[in-house]
């Protein structure tokens, strides 16, 4: 197994073998998440910095547990107490933390690029755990191992991706994982939620009709709309956003019997989708995916960290 | 002492000169022009195998005195000019206080004369505090010698505006100068809307954000019969409206720098390096080639560094955070010689109209020309030194060049303003 990876960025200097090598490893640590006793030695004495420079609630929780449940010291570092907001620079706040002797930064931050100068000022391994809306290479990799454990393979699936692709940092890293790993990707939106140039990820095609697309899919992939961010009003109103593009029970007569339905999270009823579709038993990964989340941040956090001593056998 | 310049392969179009002829200072003027040339008690400085051109001037630059001297100041600034083989600069007014009136135009001379090392014309706001609201003083400003209006940095919003600045100013026979951004359509945009926007997640700045500015401001410059000078073009379709304008015997004219000729957006990857945050932004391979072709065809008048210092520690930042701009005073001629004139794509002749004679054309400067008469305002270069570019190694206060590392032919030796050393054998005077 050859892992030859310091950071977690940029999703595309991965390639299928490299993220097939992870999905098999969070496999594995998943049994981990099954026990009375959840917690293996595997990364005793590293201290790992959750630098969450934007609030985050589920991204770090998620993290948090993952590092804990490898034994891993952590130390959440963000919010309100960050020296960023007393006008120091990013830069200089990563110099700091150099300091403290860590082994690994987690690193959220609402601007794009932020993880790779965070590279440039500490010598230790770096994940983006989301940056401004540039990628989110760990949600990429918590939807693959969903779909994985679902559909079994990758190639020639067909996936569409609904929503607000413009401003989704999910996309950023989730349509170039999806296109190394062989599937095809649809992105569905209004032309106002289209980035300029959806091939530079690449989406193989780009539809403004759900209904159209909807039959052909295996993974129906909603994106949060972001109502908090929705300045310059993309769309009318969310009541036609949901008549358009909404999933919903009236839908899923178009949709193939074994279609299934992901979301980042948090989701909003009544927008993306109906309940009936949120809930689905069949359909809906929506709550596999946060359980994914746990593992294949394990299994990042013990790759980029050298990998050996596992304690998967104890 | 007078100076005899021998040897000296001479390129000015303006007096159809292209040629070794010697050239003999004497005082703030040439003398002499000829060959062979001999003159008892001169000085004599043998220039063998460098061109000898009038005077370059860099119609678009950001010296950034007074206000933000942590990023540069009048001195430091015009001592890159100086290096960069620069006898001029015209100077913007987006400094704190913003140059819009008679009192800080004659600041910024002052400063000039004492501490400069080559001349600075000083453009005036064209609004008050540049904020598209207002007609600046204009009358006091040229009174004190401003050379051009601009409201550089922002496009003015209104076209009511525009047209109402430009009714009044025309009148006093300077160029408006007009930094073409439609604040609704370019928003908070970053790089270029389309392939660096998607890759990097970074809000776009749409070429058409430009253009539709660019057209109306022609509209504008018909409507009311100003002089319109456009800034840092930098679309394909840009330079296509600057061309249907002068082909209607409009009184327009554009610059382009050597950023949007030789950098692409294709440049900024994911380091997100802030040297190549610009404004307007680093557009497509397909538009820079546009652009160049509008130089080798005169549809672009002048080439300009929009040069922009600013301290280490405003780069050092996230993208979204830095601010917009790079130097180029050091690396404008050397970039031009290398790119355009080494590839046969201009000569020198057209060098020099591009970066001496339009400049001083369009902001109504007497010409300075290799002629027994003229003011001894000359640039002298060696064509063949090459060089790699070292940030570190620049005479600007700033670092924030997007052509680190870039290795170059050509450089500034001498200059002389006025018949005055600023710059000899590479070493600011």
């Amino acid at each position: 197994m050859a892992f030859n990876h310091k950071h977690l960025i940029d999703i595309t200097e991965y390639s299928d073998t490299d993220l097939m090598t992870i999905l098999e490893t969070a496999k594995a640590f998943s049994q981990v998440n099954e026990r009375a006793i959840k917690k293996v030695p595997t990364l005793k004495g590293k201290t790992i910095v959750n630098m969450f420079n934007e609030p985050s609630t589920r991204t770090r929780s998620s993290f948090e547990l993952a590092e804990k449940r490898l034994s891993a010291d952590t130390l959440n570092f963000g919010g309100s107490s960050t020296s960023t907001v007393k006008g120091e620079s990013l830069i200089d706040t990563v110099m700091t933390l150099n300091s403290y002797k860590i082994d690994m930064i987690v690193v959220r931050d609402k601007h794009a690029g932020a993880p790779y100068m965070v590279t440039q000022a500490s010598p230790v391994s770096v994940i983006d755990a989301g940056d401004g809306k540039h990628g989110h290479p760990t949600q990429a990799l918590l939807d693959l191992y969903s779909i994985w454990e679902r559909k079994g393979s990758f190639e020639g699936l067909k996936v569409g991706i609904v929503g607000d692709i413009a401003h989704s940092r999910v996309c950023g890293s989730l349509i170039p994982a999806l296109k190394i790993m062989g599937a095809e990707v649809t992105v569905i939106a209004p032309g106002t939620l289209i980035p300029a140039a959806p091939e530079v990820l690449g989406a193989d095609r780009v539809s403004y009709c759900l209904d159209d697309v909807l039959p052909e899919l295996d993974v129906v992939y909603m994106l949060r709309i972001q109502r908090e961010r929705l300045e310059g009003a993309p769309f009318p109103s969310l009541r036609e956003y949901h008549q358009l593009f909404g999933l919903t029970r009236k839908r899923e007569r178009l949709m193939k019997p074994d279609a299934i339905v992901c979301h980042p999270g948090p989701i909003n009823r009544g927008v993306e989708f109906d309940s009936y579709m949120a809930d689905h038993p069949e359909r809906s990964v929506i709550l596999d995916q946060v359980y994914a989340g746990i593992c294949v941040r394990m299994a990042a956090l013990y790759l980029l960290l050298g990998g050996a001593d596992n304690g998967l056998a104890s | 002492m007078a100076l005899l310049l021998k040897n000296a392969h001479v390129v000015d179009p303006s007096v159809e000169l292209d040629g070794i002829v010697d050239v003999l200072i004497d005082g703030e003027r040439i003398a002499r022009v000829g060959e062979n040339l001999d003159a008892a008690d001169a000085e004599v400085v043998d220039l063998s195998g460098k061109y000898l051109v009038p005077g370059l001037v860099d119609m678009h630059v950001h010296l950034r005195e007074p206000g933000f001297e942590h990023k540069g100041t009048i001195e430091s600034e015009t001592r890159a000019a100086a290096r960069g083989g620069f006898t001029g600069v015209c100077s913007m007014p987006n400094t704190d206080p913003v140059t819009d009136n008679g009192v800080t135009i004659e600041y910024v001379k002052s400063v000039a004369a004492r501490e400069g090392h080559c001349r600075v014309y000083p453009s005036g706001a064209m609004t008050r505090g540049l904020k598209g609201e207002i007609i600046s003083e204009m009358g006091d400003m040229v009174a004190h010698g401003a050379v051009a209006f601009t409201d550089d940095g922002r496009g003015v919003q209104g076209a009511g505006m525009l047209r109402r600045a430009m009714d009044y100013g025309k009148m006093f026979d300077r160029v408006f100068m007009s930094h073409c951004q439609d604040e609704d359509l370019v928003g908070d945009g970053q790089v270029n809307e389309g392939v660096a926007s998607t890759r990097l997640g970074l809000l776009g700045w749409p070429a058409a954000g430009e253009e539709i500015q660019i057209a109306r401001d022609i509209a504008i410059a018909e409507l009311t019969g100003a002089k319109l000078h456009i800034q840092h073009i930098s679309t394909a379709r840009g330079v296509e409206l600057v061309r249907e304008a002068k082909a209607k015997g409009l009184p327009v004219t554009c610059e382009a720098t050597p950023h949007h000729m030789f950098l692409t957006e294709d440049a900024i990857d994911g380091t997100y390096d802030t040297s190549l945050k610009v404004n307007p932004p680093l557009r497509t391979a397909a538009d820079a080639q546009a652009v160049v072709a509008g130089v080798v065809d005169g549809t672009v008048d002048a080439i300009v560094t929009d040069h922009a210092p600013h301290a280490d520690w405003e780069k050092s930042r996230e993208f979204e955070l830095a601010p917009f701009g790079m130097i180029g005073l050091e690396t404008s001629l050397a970039l031009v010689i290398t790119n355009l004139v080494k590839t046969g794509t201009i000569d020198y002749g057209r060098m020099v109209e591009l970066m001496a004679i339009a400049p001083r054309r369009i902001l109504g400067l007497d010409q300075v020309s290799v002629a027994e008469g003229s003011v001894a305002d000359l640039t002298v270069f060696d064509p063949e030194a090459s060089w790699t570019v070292d940030a570190d190694a620049l005479e600007s206060a700033a670092r924030n060049t997007g052509f680190k590392g870039a290795e170059l032919t050509g450089r500034a030796t001498d200059v002389f303003v006025g018949g005055v050393a600023t710059l000899r054998d590479g070493v600011v005077c």
